[in-house]
């Protein structure tokens, strides 16, 4: 169908962008070659705040109009968000022992990155919570909407705080501050990831319909056995 | 109006009855508290240092403990589906439960924390703020975890789901709550910590008795 080929694509965009981003961009002035790890973290902290945003969304939809595909594709894409969530936090501690001389501070960026994976956390283990998968559903999707306060807080936290970490310099008002011949292999490796989850995420929820059509099978029969 | 009050003062009187509930929640309060100095050693400016916080969090442990029955006692014997469809619009039952909720567990963690704080060698000019703050703060914690309990009815490990659920929704007042009480010990002004609680505080108000109540009419259909 179209998942091997928005799978491809995303594998040949993140095959040029760590190329773009790994040897072929230049170190930065003040970082060096450190300033690599940026290729990754930057992007994989995007794809955390989308995949949040996105999860929040298909349960509104879900909640508003009760169509099943809505919270089989949240359900789907939630573990992709908390993986990516924990890819940027493991990243920005390599990053930081060398940059930072510290694995781990308690700023504001970094400590609402970390509740939002613990609100991720949160809404996977409710989804799954409950006898009646429907239920858990619903229940999920009220928490993930209730926890969308968390992302403008994490956007702006460095603008709102004294952060360690470093303010924004790509999406802020007056464009990006980032020189373009590393705000590209950035932009690359950011396609690069949203292609890479949407095959992930199709594939998933593909899954996640199959065995709701399963489970309801085995309804069905234990119902006419019973009978 | 009557309505509200009315289950006020039931779950009130069901708070009360059931005497365990208020003196289990500041006992844990109290040994939570105990247990940082048998830890960390009786040094009084490393107490000190760690008071706020160490009473902040203890204050957010013990609310967290007596959430979970909120709504148990009334989903399990069926009189939820009753009260969710009576005179009372949900949204103001989440609330009323909440405020009862509050009376019975957060106001007694606000009255004891200045007591409390004697244990951790906390100054005498900081505990009018940590009462101000706990004051503020433990409102938003009995909305928050109406929120919890009311989406974890019903479902298996509840205890451990409810704390995963409203920790992180509860960090903000922590954070301010523990930044106030740190002001008044520093000699710094605590009122830009208090006013952003204030702030938070009503924003539960508005967002947690609209949550609590879609997801009580969840658990009942």
């Amino acid at each position: 169908m179209v998942i091997p080929w928005v799978a491809a694509l995303g594998c040949v965009a993140l095959a040029a962008g760590l190329l773009e981003g790994l040897a072929l961009s230049p170190p930065d002035y003040q970082q060096g070659e450190t300033v690599r790890i940026m290729y990754m973290h930057v992007p994989a902290a995007w794809m955390g705040l989308f995949v949040y945003a996105l999860v929040a969304g298909l349960g509104g939809v879900g909640l508003v109009g009760g169509h099943p595909l809505a919270f089989a594709a949240a359900r789907a894409a939630a573990p992709l968000g908390a993986m990516f969530t924990a890819v940027c936090l493991i990243t920005g501690s390599l990053w930081g022992k060398p940059m930072w001389g510290a694995w781990w501070v308690w700023d504001a960026r970094l400590t609402s990155m970390l509740l939002l994976l613990f609100l991720y956390f949160g809404h996977i283990a409710l989804s799954r919570a409950f006898d009646d998968p429907r239920r858990g559903d619903k229940a999920a999707a009220v928490l993930g909407l209730v926890g969308c306060v968390n992302l403008p807080i994490v956007k702006f936290s460095v603008d709102w705080w004294n952060t360690l970490h470093q303010p924004a310099s790509v999406m802020k008002l007056g464009g990006p501050a980032i020189d373009p011949s590393m705000l590209w292999p950035l932009l690359l490796m950011a396609g690069a990831f949203k292609l890479i989850f949407f095959a992930l995420w199709l594939t998933r929820t593909r899954t996640e319909v199959v065995g709701a059509r399963l489970r309801a099978a085995a309804n069905r029969s234990r119902m006419e056995a019973d009978r | 109006m009557s309505a509200f009050l009315a289950v006020l003062r039931r779950d009130l009187l069901l708070a009360l009855r059931d005497g365990a509930g208020t003196w289990t929640v500041l006992g844990f309060f109290a040994i939570a508290v105990a247990v940082f100095p048998l830890g960390i050693g009786p040094e009084p400016q490393v107490l000190a240092r760690i008071a706020p916080g160490v009473l902040w969090a203890m204050a957010l442990l013990s609310a967290l403990l007596s959430l979970e029955t909120l709504f148990e006692s009334d989903y399990r014997d069926g009189s939820l589906e009753p009260l969710l469809s009576g005179a009372l619009a949900p949204e103001l039952l989440v609330l009323a439960k909440a405020l009862a909720h509050w009376l019975a567990t957060g106001l007694p963690l606000a009255v004891a924390a200045p007591a409390l704080g004697i244990f951790l060698h906390l100054p005498t000019e900081a505990m009018p703020v940590l009462f101000a703050s706990l004051l503020l703060g433990t409102p938003v914690l009995s909305l928050l975890g109406a929120v919890g309990a009311a989406l974890a009815l019903g479902a298996r490990r509840a205890t451990v789901l409810l704390a995963v659920m409203v920790l992180p929704l509860s960090a903000p007042v922590l954070i301010f709550g523990a930044g106030a009480v740190e002001s008044a010990q520093t000699g710094l002004a605590a009122s830009p910590s208090l006013l952003i609680l204030g702030s938070v505080a009503l924003v539960a108000l508005a967002v947690c008795p609209v949550a609590a109540a879609a997801a009580l009419r969840q658990a009942v259909e």
